[in-house]
């Protein structure tokens, strides 16, 4: 008689581990071939990059999100619905600045470091879930908005929170839509 | 599955940038990629085994765990269950993949068939880690006669 293997609570997490558990190797190999920390964090990076610009036809795929008109919805739709989608957790957004167009996700939980509880050894600087930075960075060209995204605080690296900035580096026409009310 | 998507970029990715940052073609170079993906899924494999349902890895037999890799492993892994199982019931099983998910974006057919073990090697990895992990020792590779039907055999190691 064979037992349903789909919907068992254990088998869905292993789904979820094993893109945590890859990412993990994927760090001690890169540290491996790499001695540089700022090295790794820029492979990580680029990787992260190659996926988001390929992540975010999926993402507009399953969300059917609407047209966004300012950088504060683009942000919430970020932390509310796609970390939501790929990785469960829904950071809080902050606005860092008058302009309106820098903005911070704070992690509270992160599901990629679920199995790391410390940097590697002589790691000081590496920052182990740049892969998230490239991936949002990539993502958000492909919808022709440029954007710096950075790690601002890591609990890896003692801090209280883990933090991603993003910098919208290009101005929506928001001047034009002003004046269209 | 979004999880599933998010590991099949990273794994897309991954094979890409190893083969992007050695710039060996000769066969020798190939292959230390490949051994370096395989050993990646070797470890992931072994960590994946160890997150199993205990009461799912009392295995009577050796087939019994095989079928556990084909139907339950696969499932929670890639959604799907491995649509056949040989073997000679000598230490060698085949395991047959009519629609891998992981050679699915690739081209369907012939073309690319070149690439195809680049995309097979962190999974031949992942099952012989899990094999480790139930105490079986083996030698797993892989091969495409037509994209994305691909077959992994299994070869136990027995002291």
């Amino acid at each position: 008689m064979s037992r349903p293997a789909h919907g068992r609570p254990g088998y869905h997490k292993i789904s979820k581990d094993l893109f945590v558990l890859t990412y993990g190797a994927l760090v001690a190999q890169l540290c491996k071939d790499y001695e540089k920390d700022e090295d790794v964090n820029k492979y990580l990076d680029e990787m992260g990059y190659g996926i988001g610009t390929r992540l975010v036809e999926d993402f507009l795929a399953r969300s059917c999100v609407r047209r966004c008109h300012s950088y504060s919805e683009i942000a919430n739709i970020i932390a509310q619905v796609a970390f939501k989608m790929y990785l469960g957790i829904t950071p809080n957004v902050t606005c860092n600045n008058l302009s309106r167009n820098e903005f911070s996700l704070i992690l509270d939980k992160n599901p990629l470091v679920e199995f790391v509880e410390e940097l590697p050894a002589g790691r000081p600087s590496l920052c182990y879930c740049n892969l998230l930075c490239g991936i949002i960075r990539g993502a958000l060209e492909m919808v022709h908005l440029a954007a710096d995204v950075t790690f601002l605080q890591d609990r890896l690296k003692g801090d209280s929170v883990t933090e991603i900035g993003i910098k919208f580096l290009k101005k929506l026409d928001e001047k034009k839509y002003r004046q269209k009310k | 599955m979004a999880d599933a998507v998010l590991f099949e970029f990273l794994h897309t990715e991954m094979v890409a940038e190893l083969w992007a940052r050695r710039p060996d073609p000769s066969p020798g170079g190939q292959k230390t990629s490949l051994s370096v993906l395989e050993g990646m899924g070797f470890r992931v494999g072994q960590a994946l085994g160890e997150r199993l349902p205990q009461d799912t890895l009392a295995f009577r037999e050796e087939l019994d765990a095989l079928k556990f890799l084909c139907k339950d492993v696969w499932v929670a892994v890639f959604q799907k269950q491995m649509d056949g199982l040989r073997t000679n019931h000598q230490g060698t099983y085949v395991l047959q993949d009519n629609d891998f998910p992981l050679l699915v974006r690739m081209a369907s057919g012939l073309q690319y068939l070149e690439e195809a073990p680049k995309f097979l090697a962190f999974t031949c990895g992942l099952l012989r880690g899990t094999l480790n992990t139930l105490g079986i020792k083996s030698l797993v590779t892989a091969s495409v006669a037509a994209l994305p039907a691909c077959k992994f055999q299994v070869v136990i190691q027995r002291a």
